[in-house]
């Protein structure tokens, strides 16, 4: 099974036998992957019943539930890590979605597509018009993305919050790139997180 | 009330002590078995019935002549798979398919009616694990159970952590709400205010047939979605042109209730219902373990799962998903999710597709 290059990045992050939160976990592939290769234990959010069904179908503990509402419900620092994969541009509110990730979990892995990646830019500046991308595929009408941000964004948000890196990663293509000019090369970006 | 009939059960050889403080003795556990066991004993998938449900499961009711109550979920190649799995039924304690309760035997011959103790689903499950020692099956694969058959897998699971691998808990609820005990009382009282019930002392006379269908009328409105209700008969009469400007069933929903309620006095005993009700209007898991529901979870081995109705309104999902924070507080794995169904409370027996999905897929 080969993984999305975030999702692989985290899966070799994480620590052995850890507890794991995965926030949006869609149909379990990356819980699959933590709990084949690291022995973790991994537990699921996800919005959508067919998804959480394929995931019980799969052996996984998911729960069916709203981010942006349910996960209050957990307490603190129950999990070593918890993984919001390009989810939080679609919370209602990205500053409080970090606060409880990282209230919920010693440490947070974050994955988000990057606004200013340059076509998005050139989209917008030449075209006159909301980009549609590779990464961000869908028209400004259909898409969950409710918040746009960029990498520099990203940053001021944890600066202001005071939100520890412990490791970020920068995408095009599918593959790393280095961090140098990543707010204009990278189409996403991951942030391994603490507090 | 049934009349008699022979069930297969086991007569315990011990006392059950009762969390009323009594003792019961010469307790019998009628149930019956689906598929083979194993020679490590570690298939057997344990199902617990609701309120007025029993062990026929997915074989034809002795008294009805129906198929059994869950055989879209139960049989070869269903998603509980007797081919794969034994499944064993019970009769809960206090009810009336061969299982001890009011209508059975005490000690002077008599029945014991209203001299039955209270009983609680937390003694149901006594008598399960009773049966489960009489039977040498030490760990359950799965405790399963939809609506009190839910609550009796949720009690297994916090207070028997080491009988059950898995959890099944569907369509259910770990404490009886204010509006859920004011319907159960609204039975019991039709029970009681019917003259033949006599103080619980009918057995061989006149049975109060006629309050036992009003209250099985008020509790089947509850397991139905008002939407359920409109598509099933809206307000169309029944066998008429035109409204009769009395008080027969000019409805049709009228109708179909009162069938419903006579035809269960065929095969259900009024005073099990009252004792049974009561045990679930008692039932509140957090209660029993200090007052906090995470704490009934501290002890918890198995993995869980458990599933709602969007138009259950009986045992809404905000009830499921107030267990499945407690299990996640505890840390223990928990699966759940809220499936899309017309029916309300009763789309746990009704064809809800997803539902056969999860089961099976839990299960694996």
């Amino acid at each position: 099974m080969s993984l999305r290059p975030d999702l692989a990045v985290i899966a070799q992050s994480i620590p052995r036998g850890a507890r794991v939160l995965d926030i949006g976990c869609g149909d379990g592939s990356l819980m699959a992957e933590l709990t084949a290769l690291s022995g973790v234990d991994a537990r699921g959010m996800e919005i959508d019943a067919e998804h959480v069904e394929r995931c019980v179908a799969r052996g996984l503990s998911v729960i069916q539930g709203d981010a942006d509402r349910d996960l209050v419900d957990y307490p603190d620092k129950s999990f070593d890590v918890a993984i919001l994969s390009q989810t939080l541009q679609t919370t209602r509110r990205p500053d409080l979605m970090l606060d409880q990730l990282l209230r919920v979990g010693r440490q947070a892995f974050v994955s988000f597509p990057n606004f200013g990646h340059w076509r998005m830019r050139a989209g917008l500046a030449l075209g006159g018009r909301m980009p549609v991308t590779r990464a961000m595929p869908v028209t400004w009408y259909e898409t969950a993305n409710i918040h746009h941000m960029t990498i520099k964004d990203f940053n001021d948000l944890l600066a202001l919050k005071g939100v520890n890196v412990e490791g970020c990663w920068f995408f095009a293509h599918d593959a790393v790139i280095s961090s140098a000019s990543a707010n204009w090369r990278a189409e996403y970006a991951l942030y391994q997180l603490s507090r | 009330m049934a009349p008699a009939h022979a069930h297969k059960s086991l007569k315990l050889s011990h006392d059950l002590p009762l969390d009323s403080g009594q003792v019961l003795s010469g307790v019998e556990i009628a149930y019956e078995t689906y598929g083979e066991l194993n020679t490590d004993k570690s298939n057997a998938i344990l199902i617990c019935h609701a309120l007025t449900g029993d062990q026929y499961v997915a074989s034809t009711h002795p008294i009805t002549g129906k198929p059994g109550w869950w055989e879209a979920m139960v049989g070869p190649g269903k998603p509980i798979d007797t081919g794969r799995f034994q499944v064993i039924c019970a009769n809960v304690l206090g009810s009336c398919m061969g299982s001890t309760g009011p209508a059975s035997p005490a000690a002077d011959g008599a029945p014991y009616a209203m001299r039955f103790p209270v009983i609680t689903i937390r003694d149901m499950v006594r008598g399960l694990v009773a049966l489960l020692d009489g039977l040498g099956i030490a760990k359950l694969h799965t405790v399963v159970g939809g609506s009190m058959g839910g609550m009796q897998a949720l009690s297994m699971a916090a207070n028997f952590p080491d009988r059950a691998e898995r959890v099944l808990a569907i369509a259910t609820t770990a404490r009886h709400s204010a509006q859920n005990i004011a319907f159960h009382e609204v039975g019991r009282q039709a029970i009681m205010a019917d003259p033949n019930w006599n103080g619980g002392d009918y057995y061989g006379g006149a049975e109060p047939d006629a309050g036992l269908a009003v209250a099985r009328m008020a509790a089947h409105i509850t397991y139905l979605s008002e939407e359920g209700l409109t598509e099933k008969f809206g307000r169309r009469l029944q066998d008429r042109d035109a409204k009769s400007f009395g008080f027969d069933a000019d409805f049709q929903v009228e109708s179909y209730l009162r069938y419903q309620g006579s035809g269960f006095t065929q095969r259900f005993d009024a005073n099990s219902y009252l004792y049974i009700t009561r045990a679930m209007d008692y039932f509140d898991l957090a209660e029993e373990h200090g007052g906090k529901l995470a704490n009934a979870f501290a002890g918890a081995k198995a993995r869980f799962c458990l599933v709602s109705f969007d138009s259950d309104w009986l045992y809404p999902t905000a009830e499921s998903r107030h267990v499945v924070h407690a299990l996640n507080a505890a840390g223990a794995p928990v699966s759940f999710v809220e499936l899309s169904a017309p029916f309300g409370h009763d789309s746990f027996l009704l064809d809800v597709p997803a539902l056969d999905r999860v089961v099976k897929g839990f299960l694996k």
